[in-house]
């Protein structure tokens, strides 16, 4: 049974979102789309600036199994990365919802926040993978 | 329904991730691929590979049928119990499988296959084998598991009687032995030290748990990937197939061309293509950030190619593949991947060895 924290909102594409208030969000993949991906060896992140649209792919986790594309679940500025995952890719499989975050993105759109999924919404989606 | 081996229940206890593999249920990995790969290249891990296929082939003409069915010469094999890895063609030169094959009498050798290719391999041998009066017996009583790495004879040593350990002692590579109830052989898929040894079924469960409890760890398919990659081993399927000439596979050195009045299947096409010329199968190395992986275009200036197997290597740190090129490659080639290209150097297909980088 995959483990999907209550107090996250979900992109159907695995990503995870968590509210760090003043408009700023941080952003993973969830434990089931590690799980899918197995051992991760390396992760592409973005710039700290870049703009990013809703749905762009914006960074990409390698594993033993398949380079898999990030999408950005909301639009914005992406205003930090977690440099760790550079020396450190395994935390996205230990830690998906900690310390293997992958960036943070400053909304630009709050309105988009609506469309994303609460985890009941997304456990549905992994049920059906 | 996929097929389950004998020992389904052992790896659900070791916490298996199970998936499909060619209509087998086989372990992914136990949790992490990479801890697994690191553990046989360090001390000792184990695989099921009871999904392989054991034929044995009886009868005083076996040799004879042999020579003619595989492009490898079994004549090679002189001393009863040694093996001898081969290409298995078709009339054109294509690759239907490659297999072990150890001599353990004059009437009796035995066949090791793959399981994606059991249907068509029997239909193939029992086709070539009437005439020979060869008796072809599949060997579905058997479970096999690999014992790998650096620690695994000693860690298999403490489950062997005294007899058993007398058999085995002082085995070279690419020797098998009926020892007991285990038939052992210095044979493997990683590169590394160790066994394969076939058992009957009803001792595979607790032999695995012996083997646990002697501090061998469990290895899953992902792992077996990346080993075998790293040992440049191929991988039927994936680097060669019945469209592919063993001379495009890096299987050159399987085949016997002497003596000249040998007549092996395939042969005629061979002498062809090797006059002709063929693509060659090399190893690439991008020790940049990425990964390499299977169907990647590859260029180089004497035309594209593919990469067969490509993969994140845990013991070098950076992504290794292997790939058909034109002959005419050089020393670097460079890989579409995701739309950019990437410069690649191209080196033999063998990156690491007995836990030791070759390359």
């Amino acid at each position: 049974m995959s483990n999907i924290p209550n107090d996250l909102k979900y992109a159907p594409s695995h990503e995870w979102v968590r509210d760090e208030g003043n408009g700023v969000f941080t952003v993973g993949i969830s434990e089931h789309a590690q799980d899918l991906l197995g051992d991760m060896v390396f992760v592409e992140l973005p710039d700290v600036g870049d703009t990013v649209a809703q749905g762009d792919d914006v960074a990409v986790a390698e594993s033993v199994k398949a380079a898999s594309d990030i999408y950005a679940p909301v639009s914005g500025e992406i205003v930090a990365v977690n440099d760790a995952l550079n020396d450190s890719p395994e935390l996205v499989n230990s830690a998906p919802y900690g310390d293997g975050w992958m960036f943070q993105i400053r909304i630009s759109d709050e309105s988009e926040l609506a469309g994303l999924l609460d985890a009941a919404g997304y456990q549905s989606v992994v049920d059906e993978d | 329904m996929a097929q389950q081996t004998v020992l389904f229940a052992k790896h659900v206890e070791c916490g298996a991730k199970m998936v499909d593999f060619h209509g087998w249920d086989m372990p992914l990995n136990y949790g992490s691929q990479i801890e697994e790969h690191h553990n046989v290249r360090q001390d000792a891990g184990m695989f099921d590979v009871s999904h392989m296929t054991i034929v044995d082939l009886k009868g005083p003409n076996t040799r004879n049928f042999l020579r003619y069915l595989l492009a490898n010469d079994v004549n090679k094999l002189t001393v009863s119990g040694k093996a001898l890895y081969s290409g298995m063609l078709n009339e054109a030169g294509g690759v239907i499988d490659d297999l072990i094959v150890y001599f353990l009498a004059e009437d009796f050798f035995r066949l090791v296959v793959n399981s994606a290719t059991r249907e068509k391999d029997l239909a193939w041998i029992n086709k070539q084998a009437a005439e020979f009066n060869v008796t072809v017996t599949e060997r579905p009583e058997f479970a096999m598991i690999a014992v790998q790495g650096p620690q695994a004879k000693a860690k298999v040593a403490t489950l062997l009687t005294e007899e058993q350990k007398a058999a085995v002692a002082g085995m070279k590579p690419f020797f098998g032995v009926q020892a007991g109830s285990l038939f052992i052989a210095t044979t493997g898929y990683t590169g590394e030290d160790g066994y394969e040894i076939s058992l009957p079924n009803e001792e595979a469960a607790d032999f695995w748990q012996k083997l646990l409890d002697a501090g061998v760890k469990p290895a899953g398919l992902g792992a077996r990937d990346t080993l075998r990659l790293e040992a440049g081993m191929n991988l039927y399927g994936q680097d060669m197939d019945e469209t592919v000439s063993p001379l495009a596979a890096n299987m050159g050195w399987t085949i016997a061309w002497e003596p000249s009045d040998r007549n092996f299947i395939g042969r005629a096409a061979l002498e062809q293509q090797k006059a002709a010329g063929t693509m060659k199968l090399v190893g690439l190395v991008m020790e940049q950030k990425g990964v390499l992986r299977h169907g990647q275009k590859v260029v180089t200036e004497g035309g594209e190619g593919e990469i067969t197997s490509g993969t994140f290597s845990p013991t070098l740190g950076f992504s290794i593949a292997m790939a058909r090129v034109p002959a005419s490659t050089g020393d670097t080639a460079e890989v579409d991947i995701r739309g950019k290209l990437v410069q690649v150097k191209v080196v033999k297909p063998n990156f690491v060895r007995m836990g030791k980088k070759v390359i």
